[in-house]
């Protein structure tokens, strides 16, 4: 058995010990090195270390937890001490409690989550990595002037989680990722813009080449941004656009929001919230994805579970006690922090279409494609939605010009059932993914 | 916990003013332009309660320490959560490694910190105040918000408290620390009538003790506004889509000022050129009604600090005057590289990070105006009282904020209340456009924290009601 998971054992021990009735608790020890060049010159290096253990105990049904960066003996104690002392001042909750023993994940999968030798470099390499995928930037075009800088970041972590009813797992995980932020100017006019690319394996990277590329290129096309009138029209979301919908989806259907009634998705379950081209997954099993791990939070196996089914509301997302709470059994979508249990997606995406990305673009006579949103306008109990975006006209079938300070507004239950095409262009850069999304009326306010 | 940040170190780590004047002046300063040492310990608690329940408690200890090397323009970081001695050598090796490789090796010599502000000593820190008493307060909030409208179907009421104490060591043995306090309470309300269900969402606190919840019952206040927000929402019509007049009321509505100027403002983006406000000290960026600070050392307040994250005590800061742009916000980086004095914004979200230019309080100062005649003046457009967060693009300049409580204002009256919507405009341009300021600056409730380059930090703002000839509101009625 690993230190780790001895480091547990002795920690749900002394919990008893002191009198809880259940207990479990995760440990997680995390090195990262990121780098920081900019306009060719190394800017910031940031070497780290942390770690930190985080309890939850229970006295008969009432729980609390604690955690601590400082993992010697005498925090350790006095960490189950407070946590057994609080215990005492919540209220009994008949549904808490930990997992049901009978679901819990039986061994650990591999899940390709872990690349060994990744870190295995010079960090003078990894700083010649972000300055490459800078320099690649700053020399597409003379019109990219200026950076917030190319970035290199990695980082290897060690999770280790365990219950006082016998389930105990370990798995390490790393990430990698390269990313560049270039300002393009014209006219006095300076737009930034940026392109990145996050993996498991430090093999799989984009070339900082390309990746720098593709920053400028978004960059450049932002130039000679105008305001629009303000319309209702076909709303096109690139990619990484319709994945941030597609989040919203997800939070609405995770347990908590659903037993607080604050959700638009409450009671919907079974029914038609979305068009019939809206298939929405979240798949925690894929090897390798970034999303991926072999136990939820609260030790049991990760699943495929299909969210929405042909636009059909097909399940919640769930961990255990907000699935007892609705009646309902685990998802295995529980995630933990230091205060206790949650829900978080895993790979997250929509399934793709058959539309080619250009053919929805030249489907439309006059609308918005949208590569940008800002802002916190949603409303998670009613579905209304009203963001910040950037993007591009289209005009009759063509991507026309940049626009910028305009809004997209509608509800989202509107939206997905409104959704009139589907891109084929689904690629896992992220936890969520999705394809390009043609939304057929959204209200844009501009002049 | 009424400690002296030295002594805590020296007495729970070994941390004495002579192990870390050795291992920044024997390790480091000798061959870069700044160097410095962060020792940060904090604790803090968290109570929620929902359907009349507690449901999660919650405490959690953080320490660690950050070391940072600066030479020219490059910063070496490195941060750990031990503070074994050998561990903190190691953290300061390899912040060496990155800045000694510029070859240059001029110490800039660094003056020790003024004296810092005493702005938040409290007898009892709200982390020690007896848990029970927290209970008790948040069952309260409960019984009142489900007592005020047969609607309310769900509260969820949560005070969370910390305290952290910070010891900052610089070049040439110079040492400075604080203990800094902060709670803060929040109640969330769901509304339903007739198949609609709504949200309310209100709180408060700052760098006080607990009982700043039980004066004059602010804790009833913030259960009845989050209440009366979700409510007002049942029967909220669509919001307006276009450009228009907009009038926003006192108080929290200052983020409009944290997203326009605040952010463009700071001076990492200065230095590099990269926003939409660089090189525009002198000019001309908001009407001549318009006076902008960022003040650090308002007593008690969220976002203020006796001396910021790198040891220079805070300050009251005029960003803009009578409409003229005059200062940006500084930390020692970014102001040594442009010459400029360290204003006491280099701000940290914990040792796990390295410090940044950041915001405090951040307000307009009052005007004339009688807000009521400020209402009075508008034919045609938006009146906006309550926000939820706001994002902005610096170089760019385009600046968003969304609307959680607003009317239409209808004929110079106040009439329907709208669905939330996102407002959205240009940071230079937006305050040129603001033609009456209003006789009643109020500060927010002390509930704002911001995000930048992944820390957040707490902040406070503050406005008078003012109008602003024209700024889009993203709304759904074409």
């Amino acid at each position: 058995m690993s230190a780790l998971l001895d480091l547990l054992g002795d920690v749900l021990g002394r919990a008893r010990d002191k009198g809880a009735t259940e207990a479990d608790a995760f440990v997680v020890e995390d090195q990262s090195f990121s780098a920081q060049v900019r306009m060719g010159q190394v800017d910031t290096v940031k070497h780290a270390r942390d770690q930190h253990l985080a309890l939850r105990v229970f006295s008969g049904r009432s729980s609390a937890a604690a955690s601590t960066s400082d993992l010697s003996l005498e925090s350790l104690a006095r960490l189950v001490d407070e946590a057994v002392a609080l215990a005492r001042i919540t209220a009994p909750d008949p549904l808490s409690g930990l997992a049901d023993p009978a679901g819990l994940a039986r061994a650990v999968p591999d899940l390709a989550l872990d690349d060994p030798g990744g870190h295995a470099l010079d960090p003078e390499a990894k700083i010649e990595l972000a300055r490459r995928c800078e320099q690649a930037a700053l020399g597409f075009d003379p019109r990219i002037t200026n950076s917030e800088g190319g970035d290199f970041g990695d980082g290897h972590a060690r999770y280790a989680y365990a219950t006082s009813h016998g389930f105990q797992g370990e798995y390490r995980s790393s990430s990698f990722s390269l990313s560049v932020s270039p300002l393009a100017t014209a006219n006095g006019e300076m737009q930034r813009d940026g392109w990145y690319h996050t993996t498991r394996r430090r093999a799989d990277l984009d070339a900082p080449e390309a990746i720098g590329r593709v920053a400028a290129q978004r960059a450049l096309r932002r130039l000679g941004a105008r305001r629009v009138k303000t319309a209702e029209v076909p709303v096109i979301f690139d990619p990484q656009m319709a994945a941030t919908l597609i989040r919203h989806i997800a939070g609405a259907a995770s347990g908590p929001a659903l037993y607080r009634r604050a959700s638009f998705l409450l009671e919907r379950l079974g029914q038609t919230i979305a068009a019939p081209s809206i298939t929405i997954v979240d798949d925690g099993t894929i090897p390798g994805a970034l999303g991926s791990r072999p136990f939820d939070g609260e030790g049991l196996p990760v699943q495929r579970t299909v969210v929405v089914d042909k636009g059909v509301l097909a399940s919640y997302l769930l961990d255990t006690y907000s699935g007892r709470k609705l009646g309902m059994p685990s998802t295995h979508h529980a995630a933990r922090d230091g205060s206790g249990v949650g829900v978080s997606t895993t790979n997250l995406y929509l399934t793709a279409g058959d539309a080619a990305p250009a053919s929805l673009i030249r489907s439309v006579k006059s609308g918005l494609y949208v590569t940008e949103l800002i802002g916190f306008g949603v409303n998670s109990v009613t579905g209304d939605y009203s963001r910040g975006a950037v993007g591009l006209w289209i005009d009759n079938g063509e991507l026309a010009y940049p626009v910028e300070q305009i809004t997209v507004a509608g509800n989202l239950l509107d939206m997905f059932r409104a959704v009139e095409g589907v891109g084929n262009d689904l690629v896992f850069r992220d936890r969520t993914a999705a394809p390009t999304l043609l939304i057929g009326r959204m209200v844009v306010a501009g002049d | 916990m009424l400690v002296r940040p030295e002594q805590f170190f020296a007495d729970r780590f070994g941390l004495s003013a002579s192990v870390t004047e050795r291992l920044l002046g024997g390790a480091l300063a000798r061959r870069v332009d700044h160097a410095d040492l962060y020792l940060e310990y904090r604790v803090s608690e968290e109570l929620v309660l929902e359907e009349g329940l507690v449901k999660k408690a919650s405490r959690h200890v953080s320490q660690g320490a950050g070391v940072r090397a600066q030479s020219g323009e490059r910063t070496g970081y490195a941060h750990t959560d031990d503070l074994a001695l050998p561990n903190l050598e190691e953290a300061a090796r390899q912040a060496r490694a990155i800045a000694d490789r510029a070859g240059e090796s001029a110490v800039v010599p660094v003056k020790g910190p003024a004296r810092p502000h005493d702005l938040y000593t409290l007898v009892e820190p709200p982390i020690t105040t007896d848990v029970h008493a927290k209970v008790d307060l948040l069952r309260r909030i409960d019984a009142a918000a489900r007592a005020a409208d047969p609607r309310v179907k769900q509260v969820i009421a949560s005070l969370g408290s910390e305290d952290v104490v910070v010891l900052i060591a610089g070049p040439s043995g110079w040492t400075t620390g604080d203990v800094r306090p902060l709670t803060r309470l929040n109640v969330t309300v769901i509304a339903e009538e007739d198949g609609k269900r709504e949200i309310g969402s209100y709180g408060g606190g700052g760098r006080v003790a607990f009982t700043f919840y039980l004066e004059q019952e602010r804790w009833r206040h913030f259960a009845g506004q989050a209440v009366r927000q979700a409510v007002l929402k049942l029967s909220a019509v669509e919001a307006p889509a276009g450009t228009m007049t907009v009038v926003l009321g006192p108080g929290w509505p200052g983020i409009l000022l944290h997203e326009a100027v605040g952010h463009g403002l700071e001076g990492d983006f200065n230095r590099k050129g990269t926003s939409a406000f660089s090189g525009r000290l002198g000019q001309k960026v908001a009407s001549e009604k318009v006076t902008v600070v960022d003040d650090g050392t308002i007593a008690n307040r969220r976002g203020s600090l006796n001396v910021d994250d790198e040891g220079v005590p805070t300050r009251r800061n005029v960003l803009i005057e009578n409409g003229i742009l005059r200062g940006y916000m500084q930390d020692r980086l970014n102001a040594r590289l442009t010459g400029q004095e360290p204003t006491g914004n280099g701000r940290r979200e914990s040792y796990a990070h390295p410090p940044l230019p950041r915001m405090t309080n951040t307000f307009m100062l009052a005007g004339d105006d009688d807000p009521a005649d400020i209402i009075r003046s508008v034919e045609h457009g938006l009146y906006a009282v309550n926000f939820g967060g706001g994002q902005v693009d610096i170089t760019s300049g385009k600046f968003v904020f969304s609307a959680s409580e607003a009317y239409l204002i209808e004929g110079g009256r106040v009439t329907a209340p709208v669905k939330g919507a996102t407002l959205i405009g240009n940071g230079p341009d937006a305050l040129t456009r603001v033609s009456r300021v209003g006789n009643d600056l109020a500060l927010d409730e002390g509930v704002g924290t911001c995000g930048k380059d992944g820390q957040s930090v707490p902040v406070g703002v503050g406005l008078p009601t003012i109008r602003i000839d024209g700024i889009t509101v993203g709304g759904t009625q074409v």
